[in-house]
């Protein structure tokens, strides 16, 4: 279903007009050259994709391991190393670099990154629950989740049962979002809409699973 | 750095020849109306009421009585569907947001003019 994808990073949003003259609300990423510094394939990792590297780091830096796998591959080590999970591997070779140009205006993609941490979260927050009465003798229950079960059958809370924790840092996917605009002189993808996670934070996107050609 | 980089992308959107006004001012915004396949211009005219925001996304809310009854268009500062702006008043008022023009009905509801110094 993946036939390519790109790490780039959210630099944050804001909004372009569109031929309408209406307003496109959308995420900027910087999508900085790609360098493929492993290729995993069926016959040697059981699946197939790639793994890249974005940016750069002092080879100081860099703790043995590390080095190790960027001096193999022969590739500038970057500051992080993402796999890209891809249908077919066989048109990448390590050293590879590919960046904005992957995608054009028009195209439906995924969005893929890290939520935001919320720490620990009521259930109100975190499973939208609807609390409890606000009066007629309700009294330190306002946002409290309730019953958990009955009594003594099952005599026990069942698994999965939702209860309060903590919230955020999760993988998120965003689905079938418009590319508005791609530019890769300025190594610059405008999506339409939000993305996951904060500024800064790592976004894969890749071509929408679920909607071939153009989105929306 | 990443902060330069949205400004980035505003950049070629700010229009540079929206004149300067501040809330209280009475203003014209000559908006352009397409209705079906013709386009006309359409003049809305009222008391800058408030602006908000910053860059490209910086907007405007511009407050009328229209037959008794008040009407307040937001307009995006650099929306191209404005085909300009002509600052008719000045006024004179103490504060960046004026939505207690709301309460007021008749002569309370006025701006006093400002006076060149």
């Amino acid at each position: 279903m993946t036939q390519k994808a790109v790490v780039g990073q959210k630099v944050g949003m804001t909004q372009v007009w569109d031929e309408d003259n209406k307003i496109i609300p959308v995420t900027v990423l910087k999508v900085t050259p790609c360098r493929v510094v492993q290729i995993k394939t069926p016959d040697t990792d059981g699946y197939s994709a790639i793994q890249v590297t974005v940016g750069e780091r002092e080879a100081k830096k860099l703790n043995s391991p590390e080095a190790g796998h960027f001096a193999k591959a022969g590739v500038a080590p970057g500051t992080e190393l993402v796999e890209l999970r891809l249908d077919d591997v066989s048109e990448y070779t390590v050293g590879h670099e590919f960046g904005a140009e992957t995608f054009e205006e028009g195209e439906a993609v995924d969005a893929i990154g890290t939520s935001k941490g919320k720490g620990f979260a009521g259930v109100m927050k975190r499973h939208n629950f609807s609390g409890q009465r606000a009066t007629h003798g309700a009294h330190l229950v306002h946002r409290m989740p309730g019953s958990i079960g009955q009594c003594a059958t099952p005599a026990r809370v069942f698994k999965g049962t939702k209860m309060a924790g903590r919230m955020g840092s999760d993988r998120v996917t965003i689905q079938s979002l418009k590319v508005v605009q791609a530019d890769p002189e300025k190594e610059l993808l405008l999506v339409r809409g939000s993305v996951p996670g904060p500024k800064g934070g790592t976004v894969i996107i890749r071509n929408a699973e679920k909607k071939a050609g153009g989105a929306q | 750095m990443t902060m330069n980089l949205t400004e980035h992308v505003e950049q070629g959107q700010i229009r540079d020849d929206i004149p300067e006004f501040n809330p209280g001012d009475t203003v014209k915004v000559h908006v352009r109306v397409v209705e079906g396949n013709r386009e006309r211009v359409q003049v809305f005219q009222g008391v800058v009421i408030a602006r908000r925001g910053d860059g490209a996304r910086e907007s405007f809310t511009v407050r009328k009585v229209s037959f008794g009854i008040g009407v307040e268009r937001v307009f995006p500062l650099h929306s191209p569907i404005i085909e300009k702006i002509e600052v008719v008043i000045r006024g004179d008022v103490r504060r960046a947001k004026l939505y207690y023009l709301r309460d007021r009905v008749g002569k309370a509801a006025k701006v006093k003019e400002k006076r060149d110094r």
